[in-house]
């Protein structure tokens, strides 16, 4: 491999772990109520905020909080669906868009509420700037932020003790947006702009190219969601070519900026976790586990990305490619190199699902990798709060399995995991993976479904399970040459993305309601050590071999047959 | 010698009749109404139907043409695996069931001297199964009591060997904290009168009949939650196994029937979905063989999940009574010199702080006991509240010993004149600040010096107070001693806290803060006083020898009355924890080999490449799914001694536990299967099973 593909993959690692710990320390600050930089300009707009839409900062228990979030999400998939729909009455429309097919709006809609951001439609032809601002670019806010929301309810579930007061859903909601997601994105979308991003309200550019042809370039605004698209691991592009598009991420510095503000928020709370749980070593076992399997998953994708295909050297004597070349096809020239499968690889492991090169066009092993890394259960970092909430739930499966075997009942940060808490933590972490499987076992039978893919190979088999993967994982990227804008699979697609966000997050709800509602089992050697590194490797382990076992079956039939028939030459 | 003999022998009939019956039980149990109880094995029950009913099919279908008879092994060793699982949990049953059996035995043809009043020595023989709560009976030297009971009057030896195994006999008294008798035990010595205080059916003989046998067994709530999460994982694998069939539809393909129920059971959790109640009955099995018995798996759990332990101070922590541990002469008096007269002091106390003395001189000066001559004149003076000393009258020599300040007033009324050393005050102090007695001796009117008598810890206390350590729990200990006495005390024994001035109620108030800061607690207690603290407790043991409150009030009773027992009860409660994790990460961690072994078996049709998967070389897709299968199956049998004895358990702390635990179950669990089902894999392609 070359040494500057390695320089490239370290530098990123490098940048990850130093942004990690400051800014989980910062979101503590902020979730915790306490005073941060922010506090002189933020705090008396939060005020203002709770002023006028009438919220007291008073604790909420787990039905409340829920409600809370699913009221909150309902109201905004309504609105989304209606301004979609109504766009071409709305202002802010100089392309004179019209409504979509109400199929494809709902599924837009739903894509967007749960942080999927799964782009059905095609933005340049489809959604007014308005849509694109008042209504896709909203919901980028504020689904981060109602996983944020969650997180923080289950976090303070494991710390808090006989109590039902998992803090207040608005006040969560309201900081997130305020100190976290608004203040970062807005600084991010000016370098956007400096790098090239255009950031306008005129209509389309129309240009003829040096052959002659004739071409629309699409213009809008296109830096300002740009930046809470990565932030908030929404990954909805503003153009169909989402990040590969020159518009959206124009340079190597942009390249790095956006994978580092995927990853930024994920990797922080786990930190922030550790500030809640008032040890910091425990917030340190789960992002060093988290830290080293997404980099054991960079590597194996750079590897394969940047090895010569096997196929080549057959096909040599017919085409202009050599033996040595490396595979090329979807990608950018601008992203060679490391750039392309770190970026696939961030954007899969945190459900965020932007892409800046076609995933459908990489070697049959970094598809496996993309595709397992969200089969995972998106938790690998994982969506912004819902990453976290996923990782502990794989911790209290750890903790179970590893607790009896120190011979006392398991026990989390001092809480006891009894039968009610195994059962939602089983039903909430199994739940998108199952909906995975089955979404994809039920297309088959499905008339015309199967005409979206390839056919009938394991390549045709990979574009199906990794549409019903994606969606689940609320991730939202696609295997490129799937055709997803059809009724039907705009609709079990929408069907997906919703009950994969809402069901886990009810569940994890009331699983933090059960643990706040307990008391705290003191400390003492004979109590399993969950922040060290033997935790760190069981919880690996764990999660490895679930999602392996559940998954393995599937990802044979797709990516790594087609990898043992490139491989070993026998189709 | 020949007892022992006996018992191996016995022991030996007892477990071939035990392996008899369970082989029995365990056809019995393929009840679908007894496997569904079970989630796993139903479904590997459901495969085996499943299979079994595919090769019937097939050579129906071609008129006995084509024989499948791989579908035919397969499912052979499917019920093959139901079965195992079930034979587990009959032999783990069965060994409570023949206890219970003996017990029975026991409870037949007692009849009862059925008399009206206390003091009357009037009776009518009776059925003791006519008996009521409240009727009072007499029993003599040789008579079985005919139920629970408190005596209301006598005092008797007892023989409780049949229930509690203990051959020595027993004291039991009326009025005192060992006032409780037992149904089914024999009277030795003595006649005493009982009041029932259990109706038929309630007694505790009937209790333990049905605890041992298994009826009433709850499963304990982590064995509810370990079932909850092999049940979720079975249907993931369900789901998982259910789907290939659609994907190979999209492939133009289809998996026959047989190789999918195959790759589910390799995948489900059937290990230790087999052995998870007999881990539990067994674990209840274990307690029982130390001599306690637990009335609910729960608290057998509890006492797993303990992590403070109160520890009365006298008779668990010391031995009951002080001890004369040094002579301390005052200045110008040797140590022989008090040495003799305190023996002399003690002749006539016969408490064991008295006989310490003797005892005491003896060891450090060889004074033996003194013979009195016929011409001797003595006179015994015992001890009396009042006078606070005892002592001896010799030939008008008044030799004595008792508590400094009675013992300085007496002196003076001996010899009005008589001088008191000036280092006895000191010395008495000194004596007290450590938390010993001070007890002064005197010849006539000459204080000699002091006797410390001391608390003396019991044998190997200090040992067992560092495995609770190692184990993260919190000894505390309880005394209505003072604080100083209390410190010394725990000080020395290693306790990590101590009560001192207890009562009754500050037990419980204890137990209650304990409780509060999130800590489990258990405790071992005998009087009736101690009901309340018992019942509060997580784990509440009651020793056998307490009185009925106590053993109403407890969740175990230890029949050995042994208080140091708590130990042992938590290292079971642990060890029942242990295996079941254990086994499950065993379980779990076998999948991967399994897959190795199916996966490229099952896909290598479709997709020729994958058959670079198969990395241990097996010899055909055939075998290597039968060789996966066969695995499986035996690898229950194979761990069936280690469920029913329980993963050996050594006090360390959490830390080191889980390190040894992952390497040799986890690790271990990774690697054991490729190696066993490639040596499968060689054995069934020689015997022609496979191709």
């Amino acid at each position: 491999m070359d040494i500057k593909v390695i320089a490239e993959v370290l530098f990123f690692l490098v940048l990850v772990l130093l942004v990690a710990k400051p800014m989980g320390n910062f979101m503590y600050l902020v979730f915790d109520g306490k005073r941060n930089f922010l506090s002189p300009v933020m705090e008396p707009v939060e005020k203002f905020i709770y002023k006028v839409s009438g919220v007291k900062d008073s604790g909420q228990g787990w039905a409340e909080y829920a409600l809370s979030v699913i009221a909150f999400n309902i109201l905004g998939l309504i609105v989304l669906f209606a301004i979609m729909m109504f766009q071409q009455f709305l202002p802010l429309n100089p392309q004179g868009l019209k409504a979509p097919e109400w199929r494809l709006a709902l599924n837009t809609a739903i894509s967007f509420v749960t942080n999927t951001n799964w782009q059905a439609y095609t933005p340049e032809s489809t959604v007014s700037y308005f849509t694109q601002m008042v209504g896709l670019a909203v919901q980028n806010f504020v689904s981060a932020a109602s996983g944020i929301a969650v997180s923080l309810a289950l976090i303070r579930g494991l710390v808090r003790k006989q109590t039902r007061d998992l803090g207040n859903f608005w006040v969560d909601l309201t900081r997130s947006c305020l100190y976290v997601l608004l203040p970062i994105a807005i600084i991010s979308a000016l370098f956007l702009v400096w790098q090239g991003v255009p950031q306008n309200f005129s209509g389309y550019t129309h240009a003829v190219t040096v052959e002659g042809a004739k071409q629309v370039i699409g213009q809008g605004t296109v830096a300002s969601q740009e930046a809470i698209k990565e932030l908030g691991t929404n990954g909805g592009g503003f153009f169909n070519a989402n990040s590969a598009h020159p518009y959206e991420n124009p340079t190597p510095l942009s390249n790095i900026l956006e994978m580092l503000l995927i990853i930024l928020i994920p990797a922080g709370l786990i930190f922030t976790f550790g500030k809640f749980v008032h040890d910091i070593k425990q917030g340190r076992a789960l992002f060093y586990a988290v830290f080293i399997t997404f980099a054991i998953f960079i590597a194996g994708a750079v590897y394969y990305e940047t090895a010569p295909n096997p196929a080549f050297a057959k096909g040599a004597a017919v085409t202009n490619i050599s033996a040595k070349d490396i595979p090329s096809e979807g990608k950018e020239t601008r992203f060679f190199g490391g750039a392309s499968p770190i970026f696939s690889v961030v954007t899969t492991v945190t459900s965020c699902g932007a892409v800046n090169n076609m995933h459908d066009s990489n070697m049959p092993m970094t598809g496996f990798i993309e595709l397992f890394d969200m089969q995972l259960g998106e938790l690998i970092f994982g969506g912004v709060g819902s990453g976290m909430y996923t990782l502990l739930l794989f911790a209290l499966i750890t903790v179970f399995l590893a607790g009896l075997m120190i011979g006392r009942t398991p026990e989390y940060l001092g809480k006891k995991i009894g039968p009610t808490e195994i059962k939602l933590t089983a039903a909430a972490s199994l739940f998108s993976g199952i909906m995975m499987l089955v979404v994809s076992a039920i297309a088959v039978y499905v008339p015309g479904a199967a005409a979206s893919t390839m056919g009938s190979v394991p390549h045709g088999f990979s574009q199906m399970l990794y549409a019903a993967t994606s969606t689940a994982g609320n991730n939202g990227s696609a295997f490129a040459g799937f055709n997803a804008n059809t009724g039907f699979w705009n609709l079990i697609l929408g069907l997906n993305m919703f009950v994969a966000r809402f069901v886990p997050m009810i569940l994890v709800l009331m699983l933090a309601g059960r643990f706040a509602a307990k008391n705290v089992t003191p400390v003492s050697v004979g109590t399993l050590p969950t922040n060290d590194a033997l935790f760190a490797f069981m919880l690996v382990m764990v999660i490895l071999l679930v999602g392996g076992l559940t998954f393995l079956p599937a990802l044979s039939m797709g990516p790594i047959a087609d990898h043992m028939a490139l491989f070993s030459g026998i189709r | 010698m020949d007892n022992k003999q006996e018992n191996k022998q016995d022991k030996k009939q007892m477990n071939s009749l035990v392996i008899r019956e369970a082989l029995l039980n365990c056809l019995m149990k393929l009840k679908p109404s007894d496997m569904v109880k079970n989630p796993v094995m139903f479904c590997v029950y459901i495969g085996a139907f499943l299979t079994t009913a595919y090769f019937v099919y097939t050579a129906a279908s071609t008129g006995g043409k084509t024989m499948d008879f791989f579908t035919l092994h397969i499912s052979v060793w499917l019920w093959l695996t139901v079965i195992f699982s079930n034979f587990a949990e009959a032999l783990a049953e069965s060994r409570g069931k023949a206890t219970a059996d003996t017990l029975k035995k026991m409870k037949k043809d007692i009849f009862a001297k059925k008399t009206e009043s206390k003091d009357s020595t009037q009776f009518t023989m009776v059925p003791a199964s006519s008996l009521r709560k409240g009727d009072l009976c007499i029993a003599g030297p040789g008579d079985l009591i005919a139920g629970d009971g408190e005596i209301v009057k006598g005092i008797a030896s007892v023989d409780e060997s049949a229930v509690t195994g203990e051959s020595a006999p027993v004291i039991r008294e009326a009025g005192a904290d060992r006032s409780s008798v037992i149904g089914g035990t024999r009277v030795l010595s003595d006649m005493i009168v009982y009041a029932i205080t259990s109706n038929p059916g309630e007694s505790f003989l009937d209790k333990m009949i049905e605890l041992v046998e298994g009826a009433v067994r709850k499963k304990t709530p982590n064995e509810v939650a370990l079932n909850i999460l092999l049940t979720a994982l079975t249907l993931l694998f369900l789901l998982v196994t259910a789907t290939m069939q659609p994907y190979a539809t999209f492939m133009k393909q289809s998996f026959n029937i047989t190789w999918l129920v195959a790759l589910f059971v390799a995948l489900a959790p059937t290990t230790i979905g087999a052995l998870l109640s007999a881990i539990g009955i067994a674990g209840m099995n274990r307690l029982l063989r130390i001599n306690v018995l637990a009335f609910s798996g729960r608290s057998v759990e509890a006492a797993g999940d303990v992590d403070t332990v109160l520890l009365d101070k006298t008779g668990t922590i010391t031995l009951g009574n002080r001890q004369a541990d040094k002579f301390l002469p005052v200045k110008g008096v040797t140590e022989e010199e008090l040495a003799l007269a305190a023996q002399f002091s003690s002749l006539s106390d016969d408490t064991p702080e008295g006989r310490s003395v003797v005892v005491l001189a003896k060891r450090r000066f060889n004074i033996r006991q003194h013979e009195f001559g016929a011409a001797d004149k003595v006179n015994f003076i015992p001890f009396s509240a009042n006078s606070r000393m005892s002592g001896i009258d010799m030939n008008g020599e008044k030799i004595m010993k008792g508590a400094a300040e009675s013992m300085v007033e007496f002196v003076k009324t001996l010899d009005k004149n008589c001088v008191i050393p000036e280092d006895l005050h000191s010395l008495v102090e000194s004596v007290a600040l450590k938390g010993s007695t001070p007890l002064v001796v005197s010849r006539n009117a000459k204080l000699l010096g002091v006797i410390e008598l001391k608390d003396i810890l019991k044998g190997g206390i200090k040992e067992r107070l560092l495995q609770l350590n190692l184990m993260g729990i919190k000894s505390v200990m309880i005394t209505g001693d003072n604080p100083v006495t209390a410190a010394s005390i725990a000080a020395e024994a290693g306790v990590n806290d101590f009560l001192s001035n207890a009562k009754p109620e500050t037990k419980l108030a204890l137990i209650k803060k304990y409780q509060d800061e999130g800590h489990m607690v258990a405790m071992i207690g005998d009087g009736t006083n101690d009901a309340p603290a018992l019942a509060q407790a997580d784990v509440g043991i009651a020793m056998n020898t307490g009185t009925a409150a106590a053993r109403e009030a407890g969740n175990m009773l230890d029949l050995d009355s042994n208080p140091t027992k708590v130990i042992e009860v938590v290292e079971v409660g642990k060890q029942i924890l242990i295996t079941r994790g254990s086994l499950t990460t065993f379980s779990i961690a076998n999948d991967v080999a399994k897959y190795f072994a199916i996966i490229p078996a099952m896909l290598s049709g479709m997709f020729p490449g994958m058959a670079a998967l198969n990395i241990m070389r097996l010899a055909s897709p055939s075998s290597s799914i039968l060789s996966a299968i066969i695995f499986n199956a035996i690898v229950i049998p194979a761990l069936i001694p280690l469920a029913l004895r329980g993963v050996p358990y050594k006090a360390q702390s959490a830390a080191k536990l889980i390190r040894t635990n992952i390497l040799i179950y986890g690790l271990g669990g990774v690697i054991l299967p490729f190696i066993g089902i490639k040596l499968i894999d060689m054995i069934v392609v020689a015997l022609g099973l496979a191709h």
